[in-house]
């Protein structure tokens, strides 16, 4: 290739790389369920604000945690709170406290591939829980049928499928699965990974729901949005008050409506198998991690009118992409905790 | 190494390169040995920096689990017990399956593109080929899951298992995702490698071999087979080391179809998992010191996997070859 | 024999193409419906509305792969030179090990080193980081295809050279390296197919954009990035987008391979399997 020609093509790449901007430009991190909003609710507040851009990256919430506490973005997003251990990494990384707010609310469901069944089945808490201990193998086990009355059930046995990727998804269904199971607490516990006792791993939701439409009497957990966007058809779940509930936007915020009683001040609570009627038992908050001290004036005075902005006209957005919005209870109480970034 | 005998011998003054240096008159060449061999000093150096990262970062883990950590098969995230040796299966079985298809099959395919197809057809289907390298590993899993796994539940695997059932590798339930499954993805994505650079180093073969064996009365084949394909071997060995590097670091398409759960099973339709899947996997929303560590330990097990089989391959070499053979 | 031997390699490469043909058919059956000029101009929008494409992907794939390329080729390069025109056997055995094991490192891996060597000190992602993680990804290629077309080159050319009088050096750059050119090119487009589609590193490195990254030192979107984060979304439009951006990243491919052959083919001038 001519000299001059390949000159002539670096230059060419160099100015097209070099676009000068003038835009306040933030970067954010972290949970992936809630990518989408996001994506919306930053594009919408550019228009409003055309000289700030704020770019979020989905890239998992362990490592919108890491990098947050890291300083490499300017605010994180996690579906499961940060705990003691992690709390105080920030503190002596960052010199200041992390704080978080919740945006919006997901829920898992069940997901399922019977032979011969095609109406919402009804998962008994200890069901559900014993179906990924492994102790129930048999779809028409008596623990499945008699919440069933009435459908046939194959005796077959049950091939279940969880993710394989560490995922909020994942920490809701084995939080609730903890309260729902002893069994389950002492023997596998809770996190965004888990050791199953059982079970194929899918990667992402889109593997648990490949391989749960190619597996016959299969069982797998995806989240609500998904389910919704795919039509899938998934179970119905027992909740703490002992009532069916089918998972939706509405009963998701019910289930936080409930939990927002006793609301700790920093938003970190899990609400899974939540108390009160129309609960969904396996939902949770998504939360916005935003550091308490922020030395840049101009980047303090973006995340602080876009919470607000969020928390009001943000809210309203949710529905029309199938995410569960803030009780107003919380709602109310996350407005005043803004004043706490300095 | 290219012999340069006669210009080595005269140009090197006694008391060999290191006073040529001293004395002026070479600067072109040392220059040229000097920006050369810095290259090759970067590669030494970026490789030896990432074996170091892998060996600091994974300090918690070492400590807490020394050599156990090569011998324990259960991975609790939750209960902080790790250990590396489904993984290492996965990897080496799903690896080894991979060539076992793609070395025939990319071998044959280099071969009919360099000895038989007209050169301008050859030109453009290697064009094609090589694209395969580009295709990124997550449509590649994508597709695994959708088309490939679907394909060899229905066709494949149920002859296999009339044919071959008896074998203990052919043996138990297919769920779909499976070392069998990642051994076959893996080929396709490995392919390309091995036919692009078999094709150009069987081209670069002389002309003079192939008619001193035409002319001796061998038939085009034999000639192929007996007289081209030994020329290039090394260069065919360099494209299977290029294909296994890849098949044993892949991660989002294995994943997506092996099954990602750790276990040990000898059946090659079981699910399984693999080192680089399960880092893919769970980094991103590792938290805690030893869960991270113990990643990257994993990372480090990868490391001298892969140093060792290729130790392993090059002694195969050196043993095939009856030494000498420029490894 | 000799007809059923070769029968057997033309269909191992039927089936070699066959996959090939099956893939790109794939993608573009999927997604052809959202390529449309929006998706080369337009900058990516939420979900639900309409309009948006992946104009900042290209280009921040272009500008990654552009600094991969220059990091990445120069040191393979030169690499493969020292390996064969100047090594002694033992540091060749040693510099070809820890090639093949660079190559084997998983692409995750090559982003967590290079967050902690350029992103962690920077302070922030970067074009640049994407830039060297996928430039240290280039790097074995292309010595090791370096390296096999200088050792293809017989030595004749060399001796006759040398005999010319010409010094070492000037061999190698006049002589030998034009002799195996095309073979090294060819190393070099396959190792660029290669990185292209990486995502892994980019993750942690370039991590993503969804406005334009200005310069090289703000965070970048990539193609390989979308398509992941596009193909593991709910949405069938976000899917066929990831689809549209498959099919373009492998055309952008083919583009550059066929410029490059075709450059290649009017500047050589030492005819292949000559001796």
């Amino acid at each position: 290739m001519s000299s001059t020609r390949k000159i002539l093509g670096v230059a060419v790449l160099m100015l097209l790389a070099s676009t000068v901007t003038w835009a306040q430009s933030l970067t954010g991190a972290g949970a992936t369920f809630p990518n989408p909003m996001y994506s919306k609710w930053f594009n919408e507040y550019k228009k409003l604000h055309p000289s700030v851009e704020i770019n979020y990256q989905s890239i998992g919430s362990g490592a919108g945690i890491a990098q947050v506490t890291e300083g490499t973005v300017d605010f994180g997003a996690s579906d499961g709170p940060m705990n003691d251990m992690q709390l105080a990494d920030f503190q002596s990384k960052r010199g200041s406290a992390v704080l978080h707010f919740p945006t919006v609310l997901g829920a898992a469901v069940p997901i399922y591939n019977i032979e011969g069944v095609t109406g919402d089945l009804k998962f008994t808490q200890a069901a559900l829980a014993g179906v990924y201990l492994g102790t129930i193998t048999k779809w028409n086990d008596p623990a499945i049928a008699k919440a069933n009355p009435g459908v046939k059930l194959p005796n077959n046995d049950i091939v279940v499928v969880h993710r394989s990727d560490g995922s909020g998804t994942t920490y809701i269904w084995v939080d609730f699965l903890s309260k729902a199971s002893p069994d389950w607490k002492s023997k596998v516990g809770v996190g965004t990974a888990v050791n199953w006792p059982v079970g194929l791993g899918g990667k992402g939701s889109e593997g648990v729901t490949g391989l749960v439409k190619q597996t016959p009497n299969s069982i797998g957990y995806v989240e609500l949005i998904y389910a919704m966007q795919n039509n899938l058809s998934f179970g119905v779940v027992q909740n703490a008050a002992g009532e069916f509930v089918k998972a939706s936007l509405a009963s998701t915020t019910a289930a936080a409506a409930a939990a927002s009683q006793n609301m700790p001040a920093d938003f970190r609570v899990s609400i899974t198998n939540a108390p009160g009627k129309g609960a969904y038992p396996i939902a949770s908050f998504t939360w916005l991690l935003i550091p308490q001290k922020i030395a840049d004036p101009a980047k303090k005075k973006v995340l602080t009118d876009f919470l607000s902005w969020m928390l009001n006209d943000g809210q309203g957005m949710t529905e029309a992409l199938a995410y569960a919005r803030l009780p107003k209870e919380v709602q109310q109480m996350e407005m005043k905790a803004i004043a706490k970034i300095q | 190494m290219a012999t340069y005998t006669t210009a080595e011998t005269r140009a090197l003054p006694p008391g060999g390169r290191a006073r040529s240096f001293l004395r002026r008159g070479q600067v072109g060449e040392d220059i040229a040995y000097l920006i050369t061999l810095a290259a090759a000093a970067t590669i030494f150096l970026i490789t030896s920096l990432i074996f170091y990262e892998l060996y600091v970062q994974s300090v918690i883990s070492r400590q807490k689990f020394g050599f156990h950590f090569l011998f324990t098969s259960t991975w609790d995230p939750v209960a902080g017990n790790f250990g590396a040796l489904p993984f290492i299966y996965g990897t080496v079985v799903t690896a080894a399956l991979a060539l076992l298809i793609a070395i025939p099959q990319g071998l044959g395919s280099a071969i009919f593109l360099a000895e038989l197809a007209p050169r301008k057809v050859s030109d453009s289907l290697t064009f094609l080929i090589e694209l395969l390298a580009a295709v990124p590993s997550v449509i590649y899993g994508l597709l695994g899951i959708f088309i490939l796994v679907p394909f060899l539940q229905a066709d494949v695997v149920p002859v296999l298992k009339d044919v071959f059932g008896f074998l203990p590798i052919f043996q138990g339930a297919f769920y779909g995702v499976s070392y069998f499954s990642a051994g076959v993805v893996l080929s396709v994505m490995i392919m390309p490698f091995i036919v692009s650079v078999s094709r150009e180093v069987l081209i670069a073969v002389p002309r003079d071999q192939r008619e001193a064996s035409l002319g001796l009365g061998a038939s085009r084949w034999q000639t192929t087979w007996h007289v081209v394909v030994p020329y290039a071997m090394k260069g065919i060995m360099g494209s299977v080391f290029l294909a296994l590097a890849r098949a044993l670091g892949e991660t989002m398409a294995v994943t997506m179809v092996i099954g990602n759960t750790p276990q040990i099973k000898a059946s090659l339709l079981a699910p399984g998992y693999s080192i680089a899947a399960v880092i893919a996997n769970e980094f991103t929303e590792a938290v805690g010191g030893l869960y991270i560590s113990s990643l990257i330990e994993l990372g480090l097990v990868l490391f001298v996997v892969t140093f060792i089989i290729n130790g392993l391959a090059r002694l195969m070499i050196i043993a095939a070859s009856g030494g000498g053979a420029n490894t | 024999m000799n007809v059923l031997m070769f029968s057997l390699t033309g269909l191992c490469t039927l089936f070699t193409i066959g996959s090939l043909l099956f893939i790109l058919g794939y993608l573009v059956t999927h997604g052809a419906s959202a390529l449309n000029w929006d998706f080369f101009s337009k900058l990516p929008v939420p979900v639900g509305e309409i309009g948006g494409g992946m104009a900042n992907a290209i280009v921040g794939s272009a500008k990654v792969l552009v600094l991969a390329t220059l990091i990445g080729v120069p040191i393979g390069f030169l690499g493969g030179v020292y390996l064969n025109e100047y090594a002694e056997a033992a540091t060749a055995f040693v510099i070809r090990y820890a090639t093949d094991l660079l190559n084997g490192v998983p692409s995750i891996v090559i982003g967590i080193v290079v967050y902690a060597l350029v992103v962690r000190p920077m302070g922030h992602f970067s074009t640049v980081a994407g830039g060297v993680a996928l430039g240290i990804m280039m790097i074995p290629i292309s010595v090791r295809s370096t390296e096999e077309f200088l050792h293809a080159v017989p030595n004749s050319l060399r001796e006759a050279a040398i005999a010319l009088g010409a010094s070492k050096w000037k061999t190698i750059a006049s002589v030998v390296v034009p002799a195996a050119i095309t073979g090294i090119v060819t190393g070099t487009m396959l190792d660029l197919a290669r990185v292209a589609g990486e995502t892994a590193p980019l993750l942690f490195t370039a991590l993503g954009n969804q406005f334009w990254s200005p310069g090289w030192n703000h965070p970048s979107s990539t193609l390989p990035v979308m398509i992941f984060t596009y193909a593991v979304a709910p949405y069938d439009d976000w899917h066929r987008q990831a689809w549209a951006a498959g099919f373009v990243l492998l055309m952008f491919i083919l583009a550059i391979n066929i410029t490059a052959r075709f450059i290649l083919s009017r500047a050589s001038y030492a005819p292949r399997g000559m001796v």
